[in-house]
């Protein structure tokens, strides 16, 4: 029954899909708004079956309805109801459900907010997302059909991977990428439209989905910071970050998203870079696809990759249509893409704005390179090879050294020609902040280089983006008066874009410096000890008090209870696991970490003797690795407060004459 | 468009291309050099001295009884198999809890002139099949003497 309602809910939702497709195209083109309107409906419509899809597999996998294929792969009785919910992202078919629902919304929204304004940019964007989720609907109905029957019906079933039930980050981070991934495609849509439409011209396109792309932006940003955490906490190994093609595939289209952040702001003040805008919206869309394919197509070999079916190759056809669909309309445009005006001078914002987009696009090429090479290598000299880590490390920490000096540079430096006195005045309490930091890290023992320079840069960032604050709320307080607090307050809330793009380079300070020196200043030890022995790690003593073992409803258990002492006094116990998953071989590595802002003890249990008489113990002391989390949701904090609904009384940062908007809609209200 | 416009864009052509000419010469570079070959003992063993020294991710299984693990010093000795040649493996830190004979490996590492390959980093090769354990390979009858004693965490 419920197997019944979610196919047939897809298949209807199909159909509705691509006739609000054709109605909202024709409706437009032929200026019927009774067309329009159906097509608008419709688009409701596949919303709604979406969801009953969704809900009607949810409430497959709860029931255990192992009639079921999805729920016959995933699902077991003994897994927790929570993972048991999950597992809706755990598998292929299933995440590819997610996807389309979370597009059928985003579709439905984009509608619902914007379909009263006047011209045929609304209903062309509509046009471009409703194509996405034809695509994404016909994967479910064809490649990825998700409901299949299985006959006879097993009384039971094996349960998600063992990696993706072992931890509860694993409820957050696919979720959270998927929005980034899927809200991307508004921008995409809305850039489509514009040019579709003849109304690029004037960037209205941008003002409407600034709010969309900053909030997909965010979401693919915690996505990444989560997916980071995940790895510490699940895979053992004490990192974050390995330069795997599953992390670069959400790396790359983040790196052209935030490039398109800052160069928008030269389009909306200047007038230029229209057309290289719409390429970083159009490769920020083409690489969550490409990322999509990386990570489904099994062409990679990864906890990602559910299978090794053709379903992969499905995605390369959508990028090429992408592509040729963007390229057309590209050219279509060219001359209402010209761009007139010039930056104001060589020290100015834009410039840096300039040199950030150079940074990020070389960026951006680098980890294309690095992740497809092995790709290209097997397909022409037919050699199996891997890219090393190293290559991704000289390639990019310069380039993030260069990035963390630019976020000082821009935000002190005015739009037009800074004069030498606003130079010094704006520069020089950053430069005394980078000369404390690298003296301080120094002076703590961080010799290499990039690490020095890294942790001046970030200081020198920290200070101009605080610097900022002060200046603006000590005006505040000269000029009205205001209390400090008020001053502050106020200061963001009439102009939060621009706050709020400070709060989130300070998050991005506190990611980089996190990172740094939880690389620079770790200290590892491994030992095997025998019960009551202990070892040192980083003035640290770490004691092995027993190994025991319990059986779990859905795993097996051997755990080992730890104590830490600090000169002889105990300050926390441990217990790092082995998590035995029926259906693996290998147990789940379940490392222990103490966080304490300071940083982290992380333990990971790595053998045992089969008596219990031993363990053997990897114990890393990582400083300040908390931060790399409080960072990225800092980051988000500050597109929260960029996104947050705009008071007038702010002078605009836009300086063309805003068009009149027949919706009083709030995204339109930027 | 005046011709001093027309100058500027070329100046600016000229210098995107000089820009991304090095920056594409020194990622290729960069990538040479670290580039990881997949190999197996043949392969290596074929290769000779030319294999010295380079990273590689060397591929095969466990040669039967060929582990030797010492606890206490963390060193790890074994042999990598495909069937036709065999390479001697050295490595650092314990092993997986699940290693034995005939697991399917890689391991990342450089390949010496003693003939042994120090091992950077040690994988189990998973095969993603679902296959029921055998007899006595249930963690819950392998570890029977610590699963017994229920103790809560």
């Amino acid at each position: 029954m419920t197997r019944a309602i979610g196919a047939s809910a897809l298949y209807v939702s199909l159909a509705a899909t691509v006739a609000a497709l054709f109605l909202v195209t024709f409706g437009a083109r032929r200026r019927k708004e009774a067309w329009l309107n159906a097509g608008y409906a419709a688009t409701y419509l596949q919303f709604g079956l979406m969801t009953a899809a969704t809900f009607a597999m949810i409430f497959g996998l709860v029931a255990h309805d192992f009639s079921i294929e999805y729920v016959a792969q995933v699902g077991s009785r003994a897994t927790p109801l929570y993972y048991t919910v999950i597992s809706l992202w755990g598998a292929l078919e299933g995440s590819i459900l997610f996807w389309g629902w979370v597009l059928a919304l985003l579709t439905a929204l984009v509608v619902f907010w914007n379909r009263s304004r006047a011209g045929n940019l609304i209903p062309y964007t509509t046009a471009t997302m409703l194509g996405v989720g034809i695509f994404f609907q016909f994967l479910l109905v064809a490649p990825a059909f998700p409901f299949g029957a299985v006959f006879p019906v097993p009384p039971d079933g094996p349960g998600p991977n063992p990696l993706l039930q072992n931890h509860w980050l694993m409820g957050i981070h696919p979720p959270l990428l998927y929005l980034g991934y899927v809200g991307m495609t508004v921008p995409f849509a809305f850039a489509m439209g514009a040019m579709a439409s003849g109304e690029v011209g004037d960037g209205s396109w941008i003002r409407l989905s600034r709010r969309w792309t900053l909030g997909a932006w965010a979401f693919l940003t915690a996505a990444i910071i989560a997916g980071m955490w995940w790895s510490y906490e699940v895979l053992g190994w004490g990192g974050y970050w390995a330069w795997d093609p599953v992390e670069n595939a959400s790396f790359m289209p983040w790196l052209t998203a935030t490039a398109f952040l800052h160069s928008v702001m030269v389009q909306e003040r200047r007038g230029l870079l229209k057309l290289w805008n719409l390429n970083l919206v159009v490769a920020t869309f083409a690489l969550t696809i490409l990322g999509t394919f990386l990570t489904r197509s099994g062409v990679l070999s990864s906890v990602h990759a559910f299978t090794e079916g053709l379903i992969g190759y499905y995605f390369l056809v959508a990028i090429a249509i992408t592509l040729l669909a963007s390229f057309v309309l590209v050219a279509g445009n060219s001359e209402r893409l010209v761009s007139f005006g010039k930056l104001e001078g060589v020290a100015s914002r834009g410039t840096v704005f300039l040199f950030n987009n150079l940074l990020l696009t070389a960026f951006t090429f680098t980890v294309l390179v690095g992740t497809l090479f092995p790709l290209f290598a097997e397909a022409i000299r037919g050699e199996k090879v891997s890219v090393g880590e190293p290559f991704f490390n000289r390639m990019t920490i310069p380039i993030c050294a260069a990035l963390l000096f630019l976020m000082g540079v821009g935000p002190a430096l005015p739009w037009k020609e800074a004069d030498r006195a606003t130079l010094r005045r704006k520069l020089l309490p950053p430069l005394v902040g980078a000369v404390a930091g690298l003296l301080v890290s120094v002076f703590a023992g961080a010799r290499s280089p990039y690490a020095v320079m890294a942790f001046a840069f970030a200081a020198f960032a920290a200070v101009a983006n605080i610097g900022e604050f002060v200046e603006g709320a000590r005006a505040r307080m000269r000029m009205r008066g205001e209390s400090a607090v008020d001053a502050l307050g106020n200061l963001l809330a009439t102009n939060r874009r621009r706050y709020g793009g400070y709060v989130a380079h300070l998050g991005v300070v506190a990611v980089a410096v996190a990172i740094t020196a939880s690389s620079t200043f770790r200290a590892e030890h491994e030992a095997t000890l025998k019960k009551g022995e202990s070892m040192t790690v980083g003035g640290l003593q770490v004691r092995l008090e027993e190994v025991w073992g319990r059986e779990e409803p859905q795993r097996s258990v051997i755990g080992t209870t730890v104590a830490i002492l600090r000169d002889g006094r105990e300050i926390a116990r441990l217990d790092p696991r082995m998590n035995f998953y029926p259906t693996s071989q290998q147990p789940v590595p379940t490392p222990a970490v103490r966080s304490r802002p300071s940083g982290d003890i992380y333990m990971n249990l790595q053998a045992f003797a089969q008596d219990g008489t031993n363990a053997t113990l990897r114990v890393i002391v990582e400083p300040l690795v908390p931060w790399i989390w409080a960072g990225g949701m800092i980051i988000c904090l500050g597109a929260l407060i960029s996104i947050a609904p705009f008071r007038r009384q702010a002078p605009a940062v836009v300086t063309e004459p805003e068009p009149a908007l027949a919706s009083p809609a709030p995204v339109a209200a930027t | 468009m005046s011709s001093d416009t027309g100058r500027r864009t070329a100046v600016f052509v000229i210098a995107g291309v000089i820009v991304a000419g090095a920056f594409a010469y020194l990622m290729l570079g960069g990538i040479e050099d670290n580039l990881e070959y997949f190999k197996t003992p043949a392969e290596l063993t074929q290769l000779g001295p030319e294999a010295y020294g380079k990273t590689v991710r060397l591929g095969g299984q466990v040669a039967p009884g060929s582990v030797k693990w010492d606890a206490a010093s963390l060193d790890l000795r074994f042999r990598v198999t495909d069937g036709a040649q065999e390479i001697e493996v050295h490595s650092k830190g314990a092993p997986p809890q699940m290693f034995r004979d005939g697991m399917g490996v890689v391991v990342i590492g450089r390949y010496g002139a003693g003939k042994v390959f120090e091992s950077k980093e040690l994988m189990i090769r998973h095969s993603e099949e679902y296959r029921a354990p055998k007899p006595g390979e249930r963690p819950q009858e392998m570890y029977r003497s610590l699963i017994k004693g229920e103790k809560a965490s």
